[in-house]
């Protein structure tokens, strides 16, 4: 699979208004590379859901999208506290965010089911206090 | 239905995206959780909100959204006006309650869409 393109981009949890930054510009740099406005759309939304975990949860973290002609595969990798139970973290409406996350209109417990919802394939590798990587392939 | 359209309907006054308001309106989501709109908004769709912050723009660009209506006459600060500007996205402010601004646009034949799943 000829990859044609690598980003990488550093998450940081210090300011949540910045949060989305590196989607944004996941998304910009897609529609100048043509790719297909429903693929965009998938990656645009996994992508910010995991941005906007890894602030929440994770204290940040680092982001790598690859492009290929087939695939975008988005890895998500942070140093956080790890997922206790990933089965319950999976469930709709199943949320650990505090209350002022949800005050900032997030922590509805969506995320993660929303990243699967649009990525072909979801993968979690989890260590409680070490850290998760999430992986997200979207075909194009 | 245009934003130009929602604008009269809402009585509601345009403070970004203004050179957009033109653009067609085909379903309307209203909601303060942005985890829900994430996982629920629809293609050409405007969002109506009580929430003003940054992320509230960032969530309509992540989705596509065709305008952001702030209800109960929220208004966004600099940051995220100047923030809509350069996606050129649409932002309204009405006094109507969220209630009565969906209420409205629904009488006018707005809809939420097809529900799936």
């Amino acid at each position: 699979m000829a990859e044609l393109m690598e980003l990488n981009y550093t998450v940081s949890n210090e300011d949540f208004t910045r949060a989305g930054e590196a989607s944004s510009d996941v998304k910009k740099k897609l529609k100048q590379l043509g790719v297909s406005p429903e693929a965009i759309r998938k990656v645009a939304i996994a992508l910010y859901e995991g941005e906007i975990n890894m602030i929440i949860h994770a204290y940040g973290g680092k982001i790598k999208v690859t492009i290929s002609e087939e695939a975008i595969t988005l890895i998500l990798a942070d140093k956080g506290p790890g997922i206790a139970d990933v089965e319950k973290a999976m469930q709709a409406g199943y949320s650990t965010a505090p209350d002022k996350v949800r005050s900032l209109g997030f922590g509805a417990g969506m995320g993660l089911p929303n990243m699967k919802k649009n990525s072909d394939s979801m993968e979690i590798q989890t260590e409680l206090g070490v850290g998760t990587t999430v992986t997200m392939v979207i075909n194009i | 239905m245009t934003v130009n359209d929602i604008i009269e309907i809402l009585d509601a006054t345009p403070i970004a995206g203004k050179d957009r308001l033109d653009n067609e309106v085909k379903t309307a989501c209203g909601s303060d959780m942005m985890s829900d709109v994430l996982a629920f908004a629809k293609t050409q769709c405007v969002l109506l909100t009580g929430l003003c912050n940054p992320q509230v723009i960032r969530t309509a660009e992540m989705m596509d959204i065709v305008a952001i209506i702030f209800v109960r006459g929220k208004t966004p600060d600099e940051t995220m006006i100047k923030m809509a500007d350069e996606m050129e996205l649409p932002i309204l402010t009405t006094n109507h309650r969220m209630f009565s601004s969906c209420g409205l646009l629904y009488e006018h034949g707005l809809t939420g869409g097809i529900i799936d799943g």
